[in-house]
């Protein structure tokens, strides 16, 4: 700014006073100035943008170079945390904003050390191992924003994990100086050990204004439901021993007690059961002889025996956790690690992530009262129950216990939940373990109902140019009574369709779908003419098929909205020489697909096929202009876990799925293609999904020695 | 000279290089600021170098030692019991668990209305629905939860229902006990203007179960929200719901839609004075009225006149059916009657009422089935509910179906629900998981006393990913004495062992004989137990502790089924674990004429029941059936000795909501009576099928609707008649039948 003044002041009264023998000197003087100023810009200019970013991303550290923030005395303290906040009153939740992401902005604030005004920190340990764990997974997610105008939710860096590591007060007005604090609004807390002796609040002492907590031990009564989240106490020794998973089942032991501060009370009850009971209780208690410290911590012992903690929680089925002065307890972490199921007896704990986990399915939660009938409860579980629950504790570890990072994670993935429920996980996506969710399925039409006959069904006939076969079927098909509407997808682009007056007479619209590819994936897009639930997919030249058979066929589709229900069937089959699957065309008496080329199925899957097919699995179809039923019956199996329904007797089909080649006798080929298409598929799927079956659908009085004009379908298999 | 311009020279320089370092500088930032908004490099936490000496949070001893012991907890319990009251409540501080222990476990004692006592439609239909469900006990001693005689539904003192004195007279039950164990229902609170949560007397310790609850009011884990119903809501069965098909693509006409009354002044008015805003006329209708209250005229605004005209262009019915989506917004109180007739209409609800504790929130995830908006964001509602994609709105869609039908379609489901969260946590070791109440069919037809175990309830084997298991226990009613070795009961037992799918075999002795001895029953490949029926028909589905595998085969003594039609059956109920799969088929019909339910055992082409002669189903049906339906009808069954069968068929088409499945070709599943037979078979005897037709009366009137649905096929095996040589058919025996 000052050289600017100078040049503007002094320059202007310098040039006219000068002397022309001067003047050469001065514009070279200039000249060079000039370049100078050039090069020196352009040196200036590279490597202080590169020093720059250095500085950024490799900001090598050491947290005591934070910079030094001092506390007034007279700061002002935040009020103490209002137990009726919710999100819709203590949360601003235009912060968060819409954004189709749905995933909320968080902000971590820098780090500083506070001290007071004599220089004394305001807590003992200043940022712990755990809490910069925590922060730099949230700094690596998807959560993360450095930008603060951005942020929905701001993090402080100020360690309050451990209350006995604080100075409460100081702590407090630490908190108020952040530069956004804002009455606390938007903040959150991570506190894993609260209150402090003699009576051990169940939640954070420090005042803390509106400010959201996830803490470790809430009670019922300090815990907010919908604005604070539970969370667990960490424990280190999962980061230092690793137990690996055991097979779940019965165990050594059936109860084992590992804590050590167990009140004397409940001591004297845990003893009399093991009276009772014998062998089947371990009561472990610290080791009197062994010397204080670390060694301490991983040993435990009954009557002079020694053992390891915590590998000795994998020997028993159940395992105690108790109260102590706090709610939460460290122990909870390392009895999941160990897959044992917990039996939590603390009265009024709000357990960890109870607000999506169900805890139910991995634990028993015993009332205090009645810890004298825990042998009784627990051995009135059944045994497959104990295993499911094994498994399901071990899982809850390892997604949400294991590490910092999953601890925060799960936590910031709650508030998101909540500001955007629409978007949010379910039941099933938290609670079930890897190896459910890889074999469950959750069909997409679970409701369990039988749509009215009204409406009928939509046919929908794929051809290309076969039009006199193509014509018979129409005839066909239109004297069904429960058509609503016939849909011809004309797959030829080099011919266009007969003209209107050339078509067949029928009572039912007729409309004709021009494509622009030749594509066998055609027959199954999800068409806007189609108008029914249902509907009938058949080739152009299925003509022997009765309208009996056809009425009956969406009868039966009726009651099994969801399945795929078709004429012919076909199987696949485990071929052990080859090691791989084989498709089987014969006469067998199992069924685990239904051919395309007549069968009925709901509009959803036109979508699913079109739009959400798995892997390559449509490319592959389209390209070898073979398997689309193959793929259709993979993926109805696949997101329905249900069979196919074949109805009627067997006929003799002019190899329908034969389309491509006509007829042509070029069986064995055909039968090669097709079970590559099986490999292939189960392949993309990751597993072979279809189911088999060794049932058909007849009419209820098929075959019956009964009048026949008394039958409601009386022409099947006629044909 | 030289030496001024010297100087001017030098000081022109010196103004140059400043001016380069301003500029770069400036540059700098600029640089910097470029690259940071092109890519996004946002600056993490840092990665301290002395990251591994950081001290942990606590020391490990101090995790496990945890401050020490504590209290003892025997005190602490004692003192909390002191201290949490009222606002405070718990279950473990106001609530006496010692009241529901055995023998008489949980038992709800309603106290006998006044003869002077007015009690409204709505709370008289509650008090029926309490004293006819399973809990109900007249001795109050035996209680363990207590329901008031008078009306508490009301409180707004400016409502006709209001009832005074409550305070005076609570206080005058001897049993009262500041509330402890009572349970007080409650639909209205407060009034005009500010509608707060007080009830006008004092609750003390008692379960709330209150509509329109408030978050801040609701104490967790002891208060119980439940949805506010209109008084002409049924009292039993109840309508279903209105989805009947899952229409590809599922959005229907409107997108969203409210028509309701917008309130100019007071507490709700911020929103609802708001709703208008969204209104485009197309494909969001959102409509108010001004026109409600007495003097609606005098707070009238600028908009009223238009609002006005356009309400009455819209019918709500025609709206509710063809919209995808129905705001639910607060009115004056948090809940309203527009919830739950979203609900059952299948148009999904967006609330928008902030605080409200929704309808039984313990166990309900009702992010699966609404949307749930903040009333802050009104105008982001459109563009969320827009975004929400079409396979979400049919699970949205659909489980609204579920919820209604599982819990709210009557004040019965309304009251049990209710009863059975309080038990779920007087018993918590003994309760169902969220997913039971969650998943089909609904957490009151899952009763935890049989089993807290997913894998053994037939429903859930696809959400578990499992299937049924291999082996079944096949149960024969026996009701004739054992007189020869050539019974049909005999013949049954070599057929029924044959099947290398049974692992055992149970007789239920319901003859007036005593059992035979055992050297009386022929060898058998599998344990044969025989049990005593005590000559009960009901006893047939009784849950014998001996059943141990999933699926049970019910046989009468003289029902005649051939060892593979045994296997096919089998098969098929692998496929269908939560029906009724077997061979005889019976049917319902309505009569126009008698305007009742008829029965029919001719041959038709559907069928809706398949009796339990000859039949699979799942063992969990056994617990149902004795545990679940009422003593009066099982009573009617022994009374009469007949439709046993009948009625499990009405038990499992109402909870499947599907009909059973009848396979292969056998209908006759026993001999034909000889002419000159001398004991006619019971079933032969004419009267024994009028009361058939009355039990099948007596059942719907129970259910509140016919459960019973039609089917029009049968399960044959693949080949079955089909011109296929014989050696390549697996059930070629089904075909000589």
């Amino acid at each position: 700014m000052c050289a600017s003044v100078k040049y503007g002041s002094r320059g202007p009264a310098l040039i006219p006073r000068m002397k022309t023998k001067h003047r050469i000197y001065y514009i070279t003087l200039f000249s060079v100035v000039l370049l100078g100023l050039i090069a020196t810009g352009m040196f200036q200019f590279w490597p202080h943008s590169i020093e720059s970013s250095a500085e950024w991303s490799l900001d090598r550290r050491s947290v005591h170079d934070a910079p030094l923030v001092r506390i007034p005395v007279s700061s002002p303290i935040p009020e103490r945390g209002d137990l009726s906040c919710r999100m819709h009153t203590c949360f601003d939740v235009y912060r968060c904003g819409y954004n189709p992401k749905n995933k909320i902005k968080v902000y971590i604030y820098p780090l500083q050390r506070f001290v007071d005004e004599v220089g004394v920190p305001i807590s003992s340990t200043g940022l712990s191992r755990e809490y910069n764990d925590l922060l730099s997974a949230i700094s690596d997610s998807d959560f993360y924003t450095d930008d603060v105008t951005r942020a929905c939710l701001f993090i402080p860096s100020i360690d309050v994990l451990n209350q006995n590591s604080l100075r409460i007060r100081e702590t407090a007005q630490a908190l108020a100086m952040l530069p956004r604090w804002d009455k606390g609004m938007n903040h959150l807390l991570f506190n894993m050990l609260p209150g402090g002796p003699p009576d051990y609040n169940t939640a954070l002492d420090v005042p803390r204004d509106r400010a959201l907590l996830a803490g470790g031990g809430f009670s019922t009564w300090t815990y907010r439901q919908g604005y604070d989240v539970s969370i667990p106490v960490y424990s280190p020794l999962s980061a230092e021993v690793d137990l690996p998973e055991r097979q779940p089942g019965p165990r050594r032991y059936f109860i084992l007690s590992s804590q050590t501060a167990i009140h004397r009370e409940y001591r004297v009850e845990l003893e009399r059961l093991k009276e009772e009971n014998g062998e089947a209780l371990l009561l472990l208690d610290k080791c009197s002889n062994l010397s204080q410290g670390l060694a301490s911590v991983r040993k435990r012992c009954y009557k002079g025996q020694v053992y390891d903690y915590p590998q000795i929680l994998q020997e028993s089925s159940f395992c105690v956790v108790l109260r102590g002065a706090r709610l939460g307890q460290a122990t909870l972490s390392d009895v999941l690690q160990a897959g044992c199921v917990p039996v939590i007896m603390a009265d009024s704990y709000i357990l960890p992530f109870s607000e999506v986990l169900d805890w139910k399915r991995a634990s028993v939660v015993i009332p205090e009262e009645k810890l004298p009938e825990m042998y009784t409860i627990l051995k009135s579980i059944p045994h497959r129950q104990v295993e499911e629950m094994q498994r399901q504790a071990r899982w809850f570890w390892e997604a949400y216990f294991s590490s910092m990072k999953a601890v925060g994670m799960t936590t910031l993935q709650i508030i998101n939940d909540r500001i955007y429920p629409y978007a949010a996980r379910t039941y099933e996506e938290w609670n079930n373990p890897p190896v459910i969710k890889w074999s469950s399925v959750n069909s997409p039409l679970f409701l369990p109902l039988i749509p009215p006959r009204s409406p009928g069904f939509t046919a929908v006939v794929l051809t290309y140019d076969r039009i006199e076969s193509l014509f018979r079927v129409i005839t066909e098909i239109s004297k069904v009574p429960s058509l609503a509407k016939l849909l011809v997808v004309w797959n030829n682009q080099n011919k266009s369709p007969p003209e209107e007056s050339l078509w067949p007479k029928v009572a039912v619209p007729l409309k004709v779908v021009r494509t622009k590819e030749n594509k066998l994936s055609n027959r199954f897009f999800p068409f806007d003419e189609i108008e029914t639930e249902a509907v009938l997919a058949i080739d152009d030249d299925i003509i022997m098929l009765t309208s009996d058979e056809l009425q009956f066929g969406y009868e039966v589709w009726r009651e099994f909205p969801d399945r795929l229900v078709g004429y012919p069937g076909r199987l696949h089959l485990w071929d052990h020489e080859m090691g791989k699957w084989k498709y089987e065309s014969e006469w067998t008496n199992e069924v685990s697909m239904v051919l395309t080329g007549a069968a009925f199925y709901h509009k959803y899957f036109n979508y699913l096929y079109t739009y959400k097919m798995p892997g390559d699995i449509k490319n592959w179809v389209d390209a070898h202009m073979n398997c689309e039923d193959i793929a259709m019956n993979f993926l109805v199996a696949n997101i329905t876990g249900k069979a196919p329904i074949k109805v009627t007797p067997r006929k003799k089909f002019k190899c329908p799925e034969c389309t491509a080649i006509d007829g042509l006798s070029l069986d064995q080929t055909h039968m090669v293609e097709r079970s590559e298409c099986i490999n292939k598929f189960a392949s993309v799927f990751g597993t072979m999904p279809l189911k088999v079956v060794e049932h058909r659908a007849d009419p209820v009085l098929y075959k019956d020695d009964f009048p026949e004009k008394l039958k409601s379908f009386p022409n099947i298999g006629s044909l | 000279m030289q030496a001024r311009k010297k100087y001017v020279l030098l000081g022109l320089c010196t103004c140059c290089w400043l001016l380069l370092f301003y500029w770069g500088g400036l540059q700098e930032r600029l640089l910097g600021l470029i690259t940071y908004r092109r890519g996004e490099v946002a600056r993490p936490w840092p990665d301290w170098l002395d990251r591994a000496l950081l001290p942990g949070f606590a020391d490990q001893a101090e995790l496990q030692n945890d401050g020490g012991p504590g209290d003892s907890p025997r005190q602490r319990r004692q003192a909390w019991a002191g201290i949490y009251k009222d606002s405070h409540c718990r279950m473990e501080t106001c609530f006496d668990f010692g009241r529901c222990q055995a023998p008489s476990g949980f038992r709800v004692y309603v106290y006998p209305p006044e003869k002077s006592e007015r009690v409204s439609e709505s709370y008289r239909k509650i008090l029926t629905s309490v004293a006819e469900s399973r809990y109900y006990t007249s001795d109050p001693r035996e209680a363990c939860l207590f329901v008031l005689g008078i009306d508490t539904l009301d409180r707004d003192q400016l409502s006709t229902q209001f009832v005074p004195n409550v305070d005076e007279r609570i206080r005058g039950y001897p049993l009262w006990n500041d509330g402890r164990n009572h349970v007080i229902f409650n639909l209205y609170s407060g009034t005009w203007p500010n509608y707060t949560e007080d009830l006008g007397f004092n609750v003390g310790q008692a379960i709330l179960a209150k509509a329109s609850l408030n978050t801040e009011h609701f104490r967790p884990g002891f208060d119980v929200s439940i949805p506010l119903f209109s008084k002409e809501h049924p009292q039993k069965g109840g309508e279903r719901g209105w989805l009947v098909r899952n229409t590809v693509p599922p959005r229907r006409k409107y997108l969203l839609m409210f028509k309701g009354k917008r309130y100019l002044t007071g507490i709700g008015s911020d929103t609802r004075n708001a709703l208008h805003h969204i209104h485009n006329g197309k494909d969001i209708v959102s409509l108010t009225t001004c026109r409600h209250g007495k003097d609606w005229e005098k707070h009238k605004d600028a908009r009223c006149d238009h609002d006005n005209q356009e309400y009455e262009r819209f019918d709500y019915q025609e709206l509710l059916h063809n919209s995808t989506f129905c705001l639910v917004p607060r009115g004056r109180r948090l809940g309203s009657f527009r919830f739950l007739e979203s609900l059952q209409a299948a148009c999904i609800p967006v609330l928008l009422s902030n605080g409200w504790e929704l309808p039984f929130s313990d166990v309900i995830q009702w992010n699966q089935a609404v949307v749930e908006g903040d009333e802050r964001l009104l105008l982001q509602v459109p563009s969320t509910v827009r975004a929400v994609g079409i396979d979400r709105v049919l699970a949205l869609r659909q489980r609204t179906q579920m919820l209604w039908e599982a819990y709210f379609s009557s004040v019965d489901k309304i009251v049990l629900t209710t009863l059975e969260i309080i038990k779920d946590r007087v018993y918590s070791h003994i309760s169902r998981n969220k997913f039971m109440w969650n998943a089909l069919p609904g957490g009151l037809l899952v009763l935890p006393e049989y089993s807290t175990h997913l894998a053994h309830y037939p429903f859930y084997y696809f959400n578990l990913g499992i299937s049924p298991g291999q082996e079944f226990t096949a149960v024969i009613h026996a009701t004739s004495p054992l007189v020869s070795q050539s019974q049909p009961i005999m013949k049954l037992l070599q057929l029924v062992s044959k099947s290398k799918y049974c692992s055992q075999i149970i007789i239920l002795w319901n003859s007036e004989k005593p059992p035979p001895h055992r050297s009386k029953w022929p060898p058998m490949p599998v344990p044969l137990i025989v049990t005593d029926g005590r000559r009960k028909t009901s006893s047939r589905f009784l849950p014998h502790a001996a059943i141990e595998t999933e699926a049970v085969l019910s046989l009468d003594e003289d029902t005649m089924l051939l060892t593979s039609e045994i296997n096919f059956a089998f098969h098929v109920w692998r496929s269908f674990p939560e029906r009724i799969v077997g061979y005889p088929p019976r049917s319902h019909f309505w009569d126009p004429v008698k305007k009742a339910w008829g029965y029919t055992s001719k041959w038709t082409n559907e069928y809706s029941i398949v009796l339990t002669g000859a039949a699979f189903y799942h063992r969990y049906y056994h617990h149902l059936f004795s545990h679940y339906l009422p003593s009066s009808l099982r009573a009617l069954v022994d009374r009469t000795s007949n439709c046993e069968d009948i009625l499990m068929n009405f038990l499992v088409s109402s909870v499947t909501h599907l009909p059973p499945i009848k396979v292969a070709q056998r209908k006759q599943y026993k001999e034909m009576p000889t002419l000159q037979g001398t004991k006619m078979a019971p079933w032969a005897n004419p009267e024994h099928f009028t009361q058939r037709q009355e039990c099948v009366n007596t059942f719907a009137s129970w259910f509140g609707y016919m459960p019973l649905m039609h089917s029009q096929f049968r399960l044959d095996p693949v080949l079955f008649k089909d011109h296929v040589s014989v050696l390549r058919k697996r059930y070629k025996d089904l075909e000589r039948v």
